[in-house]
């Protein structure tokens, strides 16, 4: 893995990388979602609103597996102090918190017609909206960082990684408490959805995962060129500054 | 009295907001990392 500490490698790999990433989860995720569409048969419970669980199931996830992606990065940077792992998780706050949203508002669209509200307290939803606040903390948390000029990301790397304790409660809260939403149709190994809808559903997974890495490369590699550009400023405003002082210095005397 | 919705309403806004949320942050990432590396591309011209 230290292999790919290395910002210049690591920007060789992401720069093919990134439009492979988009194009295969922009054309899967167009197929599993045509197909959703137009061939899968309505559900004998949820009608013709199972269509929605191809965009809101993969927006669950993502949402949590961009919040895991925040904590393993902010241990990395905490533990190992590995240069990219503070701007991996810089990276993935902004996709996470996008997918938590389009999870939140696709649920609540499929809540009105099939348990007759948009919205309940219950444990799964409520922690979920939890996780998009969380978000919004660590977005706040690592630009004032960003933007004092400090590069210490200490503070948000904490903070990403006290979070993580409300995936395993998003995750359990259907478990734990009672709940209009439905309990894990997939588990280790076994699944509860009929083969019509679980193909068009994993190949939509498969699909937003790849547009949710491709984001993420992209969102990286913008942070690392942003902080290049300032360093090379930087340098460039210091190598000045003797000159600027000497002919100040000048001025001062010939006044 | 029986609400009666049309289901189809239901999953076209819900189409609308995920395919319209995704693309939006596809096109934000996409041009905001081709801005960044040209001003660091200016910056090496400076």
């Amino acid at each position: 893995m230290h292999g790919f500490a290395n910002p210049a490698r690591f920007l060789r790999i992401a720069r093919w990388l990134t439009p492979i990433f988009m194009v295969l989860g922009i054309v899967l995720t167009a197929v599993a979602l045509v197909y959703g569409l137009t061939s899968v048969p309505p559900d004998r419970l949820m009608g013709e609103t199972v269509r929605i669980l191809f965009i809101h199931v993969p927006a669950a996830w993502l949402g949590m597996a961009g919040w895991t992606t925040i904590a393993v990065a902010s241990l990395v940077e905490l533990v190992w102090r590995h240069p990219l792992a503070g701007i991996a998780a810089r990276a993935a706050a902004l996709p996470g918190a996008v997918f938590t949203a389009i999870c939140l508002a696709t649920g609540s669209i499929w809540g009105r017609p099939t348990w007759g509200t948009w919205w309940v307290w219950d444990g799964r939803l409520t922690s979920m909206l939890v996780l998009l606040f969380l978000y919004f903390g660590y977005i706040a948390l690592s630009d004032a960082a960003r933007r004092q000029g400090t590069g210490n990301m200490r503070v948000a790397a904490i903070f990403g990684l006290v979070g993580a304790i409300n995936i395993p409660i998003i995750n359990r809260s259907v478990v734990w408490w009672n709940s209009l939403h439905q309990p894990p149709s997939i588990t280790m190994g076994k699944s509860a959805i009929d083969a019509a809808f679980l193909w068009p559903l994993l190949a939509a997974t498969i699909g937003f995962s790849l547009i949710f890495g491709g984001v993420v490369l992209a969102r990286m590699r913008a942070i690392l060129a942003d902080m290049q550009a300032e360093a090379r400023l930087r340098r460039k405003a210091m190598a000045a500054a003797p000159k600027a002082g000497v002919a100040a210095t000048g001025t001062e005397v010939l006044g | 009295m029986r609400e009666v919705l049309d289901q189809w309403t239901f999953v076209t806004a819900a189409y609308v907001v995920g395919i319209g949320g995704t693309v939006a942050m596809i096109a934000w990432a996409w041009i905001s990392m081709r801005a960044a590396e040209r001003r660091r591309e200016r910056s090496r011209e400076l």
